[in-house]
This record gives C-alpha cells, sequence and structure tokens, in this order.
C-alpha cells in the first residue's frame, strides 16, 4: 500500500479530530443529475469511535502546516508536531472512495493556515468544486471559513459546501487575545456575519427564482472550547444565544479542552471537562428546544451549571412554585419543563390525554421516564410521593436514593474538582 | 373459535381482516400456513391473499389514517416478531370501530405496541443503512451482506438507489436469503445459491486491486479520529452493540487487517 498517503491520513485526522462538529443534515442536495451521493434529509452516523463520539464525515486538515501560533491548538507553529500536506487529488480520491462503500457522508476539510488566509481558503473551495463538478458529488461538504479569508471565495465556498463554519474557539476577546494573539474577534466575526446575510439573502433569491443558486443550505456553525480559558458557564451560554440570535448559527459546539500543550498560558489540567461539556450541551438543547431563555438557566448569582445534576432538574428545584405540574391539563410548554420528560414524551403525553385521562401506568407504558419528574408531577391530582419534600430532600432522593445511577466518569470527575477547589 | 391462517404476506394479512369483517367472526388466532398447528377446537379459516380483497381494507384505512401512521402498520409487519398479525388485526379493527382517529391513543396497547415496533424496525432501518459496507469486486460491483433483526431489506432500497446512482451495487440478507440488486436502471430483488459472505477471505481475483487499501486507509483513519483521552466504551457501546461490529470493517481484528 502506498504508506505516504497512510502517513499523510494519520497526521491530518490526528490534527483535525478535536474540531467536534460532526453533522451531516440538514442538506437539501438531492441526486438529481445520476451522480454520486444524495444529501437530502438527515445525517447518517457511519461509525463511532472509542470515546462514544460519531464518525459521519471524513474529517481532515488540508494541511497542518500553519503560521499562527494558538496556545489551545495543536496545529500551532512553534508546537513539535510532524507535518503534511493533501493534494487536492488526494483529498478528493479518498472523499469518493470512502463515499462509494458507504463509510462516510461526505467531507469535512479544515485546514493550518499557510502563506494567508486567501491562499488557504482558496484550496479549500478547489477540492469542494472539484467534488461537485468533476465528479458529481452530492454528498455532504462541510468547509471552514478561514479568518480573514476574501469575501468573494467565501461566496464560492458557499455555493459547494452545505455547511460553512468559523470557529470562534474561546468565549471571550480577553482569552482569545492571551491565547490566539494572531486572531481577533471582528476579524472572526466579519464573515460569520457575511455568511448569514448570504444565507439570508440566497433564501429571498428563492423566493423569487426557483432555479435560484443554493447558499450552504445546511446553514452555519461554530465551536467554543471549553475549559481552556477562564470564562463561566453563564458567559459561554451568553455568548452562544447571543450567536443563535444574531447570526443565526444552526449550531454551537462544545469541545471541552483535551490539554494537547504545555504551553503556560493554558491552565493545568490533567483530563478534559467531560462533564461540564456535556452540562453545556444540555443547556444549549434548553435553549433550543425547550423554550428556555438563557438567563432561566444561569445568571450572575448562579454562574456555573450544577456538575452533578442536569440544568433542567437544577431550575425546577430552584423554582418549586411552578409544580407540581398536572399531566392531564397542563400546557405541552409546561411539560417539556418537568425534569426527565423530553419532547417525544411530552408530545406522546399531549396526544394521548384528549383520548383519556392518563395515570402514572400509562405513562410508565408509554416509556416515559419518571426518575426524576415524579417528584415534579401529579396524574389525576395523585402523586407518587407520599410526603412533602424540599428542594434538598428530591436532589438528595435523586443523586443517592434507589435506582439513581451515577456514572463512574461522574464521580471520577466530581472528586478531581473536590481535589482542586 | 376460529382460527385464521394465512400465506404470510402483507396482502394475505388485510385479506384476513376482510375475511373476518365478511364473517363477522373474529380470530381467536392468526397464524401462518406453515407454521400453523391444527386445533381440536373451533374452526379453522384458510384465507387465500387476494389483491382486490386486501385493497379495499388498506383504502378503508387509508380514509381514516395518516400516511405515517399506514407506514407504521407496514413496519410492524416487517417487524416479523411473534405476534405481530395480531397487533395489527387489533389495530385495524380499533381504527375501523373508532369514530374519530386513534393514532394518538397511545393508552391502547395495540396503538402503543404498533408505535413500538415500528419504532424498533425504523432504528434496524437506519442502522442498516448506516452499517452496511460495500466492498468493491473486480467487476467493479459494490457487494455487501447483512443480516438485520427485522425484514428491512425492502425499506433500505430507496435510500441506496438514490444514493449510490452511478455504481453498481449489490445488498444481501443472509439471514432471509434474498437481496436487492441494481444495474444503474433498476432495481430487483434477487436470490442466490451461495452468496458470498463479508468477513470470510474472498478467493483470490474476486476483489477489485484497490479494495485493500481503501479498507486498510479507513481503518487508519477510524483509529486516528478518536480521542484517547475522552475514552468511553460504555457509550461507545450503546452507540454501536456488538452485535453489529460484524458489518464494520474498521471493527475488524487485526489479523483481518
Amino acid at each position: 500500500m502506498d504508506s505516504r498517503i497512510t502517513d499523510k491520513l494519520k497526521i491530518l485526522a490526528d490534527a483535525a479530530k478535536y474540531d467536534v462538529s460532526c453533522s451531516s443534515s440538514g442538506g437539501k442536495r438531492k441526486n438529481e443529475n445520476k451522480g454520486l451521493g444524495n444529501a437530502e434529509g438527515m445525517g447518517i452516523c457511519h461509525s463511532y469511535t472509542e470515546d462514544g463520539r460519531c464518525v459521519s464525515l471524513l474529517k481532515i486538515l488540508l494541511t497542518n502546516h500553519c503560521i499562527f501560533d494558538c496556545a489551545y491548538c495543536v496545529t500551532r507553529k512553534s508546537n513539535d508536531v510532524e507535518r503534511a500536506a493533501f493534494t487536492v487529488q488526494e483529498v478528493v480520491d479518498l472523499t469518493i472512495n470512502f463515499y462509494r462503500r458507504n463509510y462516510i457522508e461526505g467531507l469535512f476539510l479544515s485546514s493550518g493556515i499557510f502563506k494567508n488566509a486567501d491562499y488557504t481558503m482558496e484550496r479549500l473551495v478547489r477540492v469542494a468544486k472539484k467534488l461537485r463538478n468533476d465528479h458529481k458529488f452530492n454528498g455532504y461538504i462541510h468547509l471552514k471559513t478561514i479568518p480573514g479569508a476574501s469575501e468573494e471565495l467565501i461566496k464560492e465556498a458557499g455555493l459547494y459546501a452545505d455547511r460553512l463554519s468559523v470557529n470562534i474557539e474561546l468565549p471571550s476577546e480577553a482569552s482569545l487575545q492571551q491565547l490566539a494573539p494572531e486572531k481577533n474577534y471582528s476579524e472572526i466575526l466579519l464573515p460569520m456575519g457575511s455568511i448569514s446575510q448570504q444565507l439570508l439573502q440566497a433564501k429571498e433569491e428563492k423566493k423569487l427564482f426557483k432555479s435560484a443558486p443554493a447558499f450552504a443550505p445546511a446553514g452555519q456553525s461554530t465551536q467554543l472550547i471549553v475549559g481552556a480559558s477562564a470564562e463561566n458557564d453563564h458567559q459561554i451560554l451568553q455568548l452562544s444565544n447571543q450567536l443563535y440570535k444574531s447570526y443565526s448559527l444552526k449550531r454551537v459546539y462544545y469541545s471541552g479542552y483535551v490539554p494537547v500543550s504545555s504551553d503556560n498560558r493554558l491552565p493545568i489540567i490533567t483530563e478534559p471537562p467531560i462533564i461540564r461539556e456535556n452540562r453545556i450541551y444540555q443547556a444549549d438543547w434548553l435553549m433550543r428546544f425547550y423554550g428556555f431563555d438563557a438567563k432561566e438557566i444561569v445568571d450572575e448569582l448562579h454562574p456555573n451549571l450544577e456538575l452533578d445534576i442536569d440544568p433542567k432538574l437544577a431550575w425546577a428545584l430552584r423554582n418549586r412554585f411552578a409544580f407540581p405540574v398536572e399531566i392531564n391539563i397542563a400546557d405541552y410548554e409546561m411539560i417539556l419543563r418537568v425534569p426527565g420528560i423530553g419532547v417525544k414524551s411530552a408530545k406522546k403525553i399531549v396526544s394521548a390525554r384528549r383520548f383519556t385521562h392518563l395515570n402514572f401506568e400509562h405513562l410508565r407504558q408509554m416509556g416515559v421516564v419518571l426518575k426524576r419528574a415524579k417528584y415534579f408531577i401529579t396524574c389525576q391530582t395523585k402523586s407518587l410521593q407520599r410526603q412533602e419534600l424540599d428542594s434538598q430532600q428530591i436532589r438528595n432522593k435523586i443523586l443517592f436514593g434507589d435506582g439513581s445511577v451515577r456514572s463512574a466518569l461522574l464521580t471520577q470527575q466530581l472528586d478531581l474538582f473536590r481535589q482542586v477547589g | 373459535m376460529h382460527l385464521y391462517t394465512y400465506d404470510g404476506t402483507f396482502e394475505g394479512l388485510l385479506t384476513v381482516v376482510f375475511e373476518a369483517y365478511e364473517r363477522k367472526a373474529w380470530p381467536a388466532s392468526i397464524e401462518q400456513e406453515q407454521v400453523a398447528q391444527p386445533i381440536m377446537f373451533g374452526e379453522t379459516i384458510a384465507v387465500i391473499a387476494d389483491e382486490q380483497k386486501a385493497q379495499r381494507v388498506w383504502q378503508g384505512l387509508q380514509k381514516k389514517l395518516s400516511a405515517g401512521a399506514l407506514q407504521e402498520l407496514y413496519y410492524t409487519y416487517l417487524w416479523e416478531q411473534a405476534g405481530f398479525d395480531r397487533i395489527i388485526f387489533d389495530y385495524i379493527r380499533l381504527v375501523f370501530e373508532t369514530k374519530e382517529n386513534i393514532e394518538g391513543n397511545f393508552a391502547a396497547p395495540c396503538v402503543l405496541q404498533i408505535q413500538q415496533a415500528a419504532k424498533q424496525v425504523h432504528r434496524e432501518k437506519h442502522r442498516m443503512e448506516a452499517f452496511v459496507r460495500f466492498q468493491k469486486t473486480a467487476d467493479e460491483l459494490f457487494y455487501a451482506t447483512i443480516s438485520p433483526d427485522f425484514n428491512v431489506l425492502p425499506l433500505i432500497l430507496n435510500h441506496f438507489r438514490k444514493r449510490y446512482a452511478d455504481q453498481r451495487w449489490a445488498i444481501y440478507d443472509t439471514r432471509r436469503r434474498y437481496g436487492i440488486y441494481y444495474d444503474l436502471h433498476n432495481t430487483s430483488f434477487i436470490k442466490l445459491e451461495q452468496p458470498l459472505r463479508q468477513g470470510t477471505n474472498m478467493p483470490d481475483g474476486v476483489m477489485d486491486a484497490e479494495e485493500d487499501k481503501y479498507r486498510q486507509l479507513w481503518q487508519v483513519y477510524f483509529d486516528h479520529v478518536n480521542i484517547p483521552e475522552r475514552k468511553n466504551p460504555k457509550l461507545h457501546l450503546r452507540h454501536i452493540p456488538r452485535r453489529y461490529w460484524k458489518y464494520l470493517s474498521e471493527k475488524q481484528p487485526q489479523a483481518l487487517r
């Protein structure tokens, strides 16, 4: 086997894996030219790595040569790692051959910055263009937008890619200055703003002319690194909230910082903050799908999410006056706010109660998880709780009572925090 | 006591419904001909699948159910687990005997069961769309074998036809002994005497010259996209339970690589 291409793949997959975006959904590209691939509808996870993350796209860097020196990044200039670069044709061949064997949904292509932003961006666009034009490839393409690249190149990228993303990485300007001195917020937000404008414009044109070219139909996303700088969860969620609102991002990804360098600008941690990352994702979901406002989840008084309970339970324990919720009459919005009840269960409840008065047995059969919910709901005014419990008691029962399962990981990470704090 | 037997087809099952209504004789049990045991008491009614009768039942259902609910009924047929025919019968009867639409009535056992069976089938369908791994043969056919828990081949056909419109491919269900084949124009169901099984050593010359190269590159990629510091075997197994590993070239032991 060609060992050169194997080595490149090792190096450039290793360098790309800290970007956590893996989504391959939301594209509307149909296979109408009898070509290869189809990216309409939902994405597919073709495999899962041993860290439990989905493998949906061939996620690689074009090169890990980089002129920047961002402290948190493996690829930074001053890091002593092996460097490699793919040719455009090599990336195209890998993508096509992986796709034909049903290994992947498409390509996620990012790059270290070599020479300058435009030179790098131009190469990325060339890969996408070649896939679309020479190979009639209709699979999913996610391109990273290089901060500082010209607007024309970004516009061209959007014609071939399904999704574009600019990574903010650090949740505040101050951290960015400290850890990534070559970058600045305005340079990152500029392409983000221009992409969101292009998206809007393309949508308008589509209304007028059905044949108008699509621009990144799966929208744009970004990533924030959690735990490499000092921001609290309140600051992080405020930022994502603002990004969802003002740049209409499809997703903000959070990447628990994995210690990849011993740079003295970074905090010394032994393990990535996986639990914190998970809680932030839960909070993000509450904002996007559960009708929660960022302010309800964390505020100046409680700036950090609790690690040992999920943010919805934490909110419910702080707002006991809103409970118990009567399953048979409460609004859908309120049922969604019950800890342990998700969107699917809430919808089933609202649908089934039109036919009969629901009791706890009905809920159990429908698959509604009552472990946490039972402290916050009544069915036909009956409760599963005999006595009145205060917030602290409920919390203890959920955490340590019958049937409580605490993952080894959680216990371990909480212990670490205790040792540090 | 009435025992209804049918030929195991969806059409046959719908004909059972028709006959039961025709006779106003509700089945004590419904069984497939080849497995049905003779009963000591009561009457055995051997139903012969009839396209027109089945069509009339289906049209009746179309008037009262959404497309999604009709699909769930068909999914439950492909579920093939013990008692599926009974659940489908009960559901159809509830549909015809209730004035309003019963789709959301999860408090009724058969509605819930249909919904859960369909969900299982849907998940298996989705998994097969994800876990099929084609191998390219010397004559440029992309070939894969599967042995899914439920009969999902008819459900994944469309997905693969749309996706791989410009390559010849075949997927063979080794458990149910049939497959689908796409010849660049049409798809058809096929039966093979001795299907090649994936995961076993292929005879020399059967595979494309580059097949090994790309399989190995994929394995290399899979190993290097993992972040060892975040190892989480429990989550890993939840996403790909061991019974699916047989499909995945990236999960094959080193010796086979």
